[in-house]
């Protein structure tokens, strides 16, 4: 039988796509289906603070509006977990945006392909200068990020871009397009270390509104990026929802169910969570279910206390206070001296940005925070061998 | 006039504190091994950031006996090669064999870290692994090369204590090479009671890391090892767990 798509698919697998079983991804949505945030109380909540290992039931009550007035509480409770899986250590890394070409049409995003944004991509030379410079101000962890774009950043170009960074970074990560497992392999055979793929939400409805057309419209192909990025021998893999897309309640929910059933299945996978709420850009029209910063805070806590041991990336997205507040309680990896465009970090300065951030802090300055906090910056945390 | 020194592999150190590290700020690093009279500490290799900002490094005092971990590691292969860069980075002979499968609950893998021991005995290394308390698998540690065993009271960072108490006393008793209690110690009287156990030395990283002040806890630490070694060698009377014991003898009748 030829399988073409899934029940949470608006269109069928493209020619090339790889399929995987389906089991984990539909339990994880079962699961999710029955998640009523209004449903729990406020013994539910006090019942999960006093859980050692709370489950998803705990999750869920964590995450609902009934555990807002116990934000205190919860970041007591988070706060001692982090420590006690972290200690006070934070990594930084940067993100270096090679190319901004894509083919996606997502209605949230300032690269769709329906905004007349310039569209660049950094040829090697270019690549070499922007990596020199950002190596030069002592970061060891890079994070390489492409539009989605097969035709002008194809996986030649990104296996390219992962070489080239092993001879500036000690860690590597990638958040481009999904691929298939075998492409995975060779970005982790070139020096990738982890792989990201934000799902955006979880609710295959919204998620096919929000994704009109390119590849990104087949949901379950998206899904499961991250375990295809298992299977290929990456040893880590990020997810996230963008909040304010959905019920960011579900959405978190349900990504913390995936992030759980990937690591079950998959026990030596180092899980991380990023948190990365929808913010202004260029179609101010579109309506967004806003997430205030202390609901935001809530999901991040809530991920903390249900996989005390994934990581969590705080983007600049968000404001330097609440940055540098979050790392105190459960964020362990913050990004810093940041660009978004293409080419920013050498002058070159061909794209056009993605998003608008608000902590346009340098390297230097986040470290030296940190260290005013008494978190201890973390700049290499993993040896290629 | 301290005799009573701890001998790893033929290194003899008075102390009876292994500092883990990585857990605290870098700054405070001199002051914990000062106030915990700490000889050796651990270094994990992944966080070695040679030449670089806030390297680790840089921050261990002269005269202390790096112990590098092979953190990160999910098999023999991988343990081997950390362990081989360790080296090369300067950190001495010493190695502390850590192959996790498991990023949940961080639990060794007793097999593969025997694997790994063979191999290291051959490239001289002086070999401390990180496991499960498994009578069978320490001995196969001990018949492959290991220069002390180090296993753990409870999940790393769970500062939960010596929830395998009875196992580590099995090897106590039963295994020749120093025994290092190496996680879970969340407390300086969890220490205290490893070592009137008659465990060799302890291992503490997140109780001193999460402590208010890691200096002074540091020192606590200290005190209470010491304590424990002291009640340890001292020989404990018993103490009755179950019910009373008659203080004249059932046996006293008995005339030939």
């Amino acid at each position: 039988m030829i399988i073409t798509r899934d029940f949470t698919d608006a269109v069928d697998y493209e020619e090339g796509m790889e399929y995987i079983d389906p089991t984990l991804m539909e339990s994880v949505l079962e699961l999710s289906s029955r998640y009523r945030p209004e449903n729990y109380t406020k013994r539910d909540v006090k019942s999960a603070l006093s859980e050692n290992y709370p489950d998803s039931e705990d999750f869920g009550a964590l995450l609902s509006p009934a555990a807002e007035p116990f934000i205190e509480d919860i970041a007591v409770r988070a706060r001692e977990e982090t420590r006690k899986h972290f200690g006070n250590s934070v990594i930084i890394f940067t993100p270096l945006y090679a190319s901004n070409y894509c083919t996606n049409q997502c209605i949230y995003c300032g690269f769709s392909n329906r905004h007349d944004i310039h569209r660049a991509k950094l040829t090697g030379d270019e690549i070499d200068r922007e990596m020199e410079a950002i190596a030069s101000t002592g970061m060891q962890e890079i994070l390489l990020l492409t539009g989605e774009s097969r035709h002008h950043s194809g996986p030649d170009y990104i296996e390219d871009l992962v070489k080239r960074a092993t001879n500036h970074f000690s860690i590597i990560g990638l958040e481009v397009y999904p691929m298939n497992t075998s492409e995975y392999r060779r970005m982790q055979e070139a020096g990738a270390d982890y792989v990201t793929v934000f799902q955006e939400t979880y609710n295959p409805e919204i998620y096919a509104e929000m994704h009109p057309g390119g590849r990104k419209r087949n949901y379950s192909y998206r899904f499961n990026s991250n375990e295809r990025a298992l299977m290929g021998g990456m040893r880590g893999v990020g997810f996230a929802p963008l909040l304010g897309l959905s019920d960011f309640r579900k959405d978190a929910f349900t990504c913390g169910i995936h992030a759980m059933e990937i690591q079950r299945k998959y026990p030596h996978a180092e899980i991380s969570f990023s948190l990365p709420r929808l913010r202004p850009f260029m179609n101010k029209d579109l309506v967004v279910n806003d997430v205030t910063e202390t609901q935001l805070l809530q999901v991040a806590m809530a991920y903390r206390l249900f996989m005390p041991y994934a990581g969590q990336t705080i983007s600049t997205r968000e404001r330097p206070v609440f940055r540098d507040n979050i790392v105190k309680i459960c964020a362990t990896k913050i990004s810093a001296g940041v660009s978004v465009g293409v080419g920013e970090h050498s002058g070159i300065e061909k794209g056009d940005v993605q998003f608008d951030i608000s902590d346009p802090r340098s390297l230097d300055e986040i470290k030296n925070a940190l260290l005013a906090n008494g978190i201890q910056p973390v700049f290499k945390d993993y040896v290629r061998i | 006039m301290n005799t009573d020194l701890l001998d790893i592999g033929g290194h003899r150190f008075k102390s009876r504190f292994i500092l883990g590290s990585g857990k605290f700020s870098l700054d405070m690093t001199r002051t914990v091994i000062e106030n915990g009279g700490v000889e050796m500490a651990t270094l994990a290799v992944r966080r070695a950031n040679v030449g670089g900002m806030e390297n680790i490094l840089d921050y261990i005092p002269e005269g202390i006996t790096v112990l590098p971990n092979t953190s990160g590691a999910r098999n023999a292969d991988e343990a081997v090669r950390i362990a081989e860069l360790a080296r090369e980075l300067g950190c001495g002979d010493f190695v502390k064999i850590e192959i996790i499968r498991d990023t949940k609950y961080l639990l060794p893998d007793n097999a593969e870290t025997t694997k790994a021991i063979a191999r290291l005995k051959a490239k001289d290394f002086v070999i401390l692994p990180y496991m499960m308390p498994d009578l069978s698998a320490a001995r196969d540690m001990e018949e492959a090369g290991a220069d002390a065993i180090m296993p753990l009271g409870a999940p790393i960072g769970s500062n939960k204590g010596l929830l395998t108490k009875d196992f580590i006393k099995i090897l106590v008793d039963e295994i020749d090479l120093p025994i290092i209690v190496d996680a879970g110690i969340g407390r300086p009287s969890q220490a205290c009671e490893a070592m009137e156990l008659g465990v060799d030395a302890i291992m503490a990283n997140t109780a001193i890391a999460t402590a208010d002040d890691p200096a002074i806890m540091a020192k606590a630490f200290k005190m209470s090892i010491e304590a424990g070694r002291l009640a340890y060698l001292s020989g404990p009377g018993r103490v009755l767990e179950n019910k009373g014991e008659a203080s004249s003898p059932l046996t006293g009748f008995l005339e030939e």
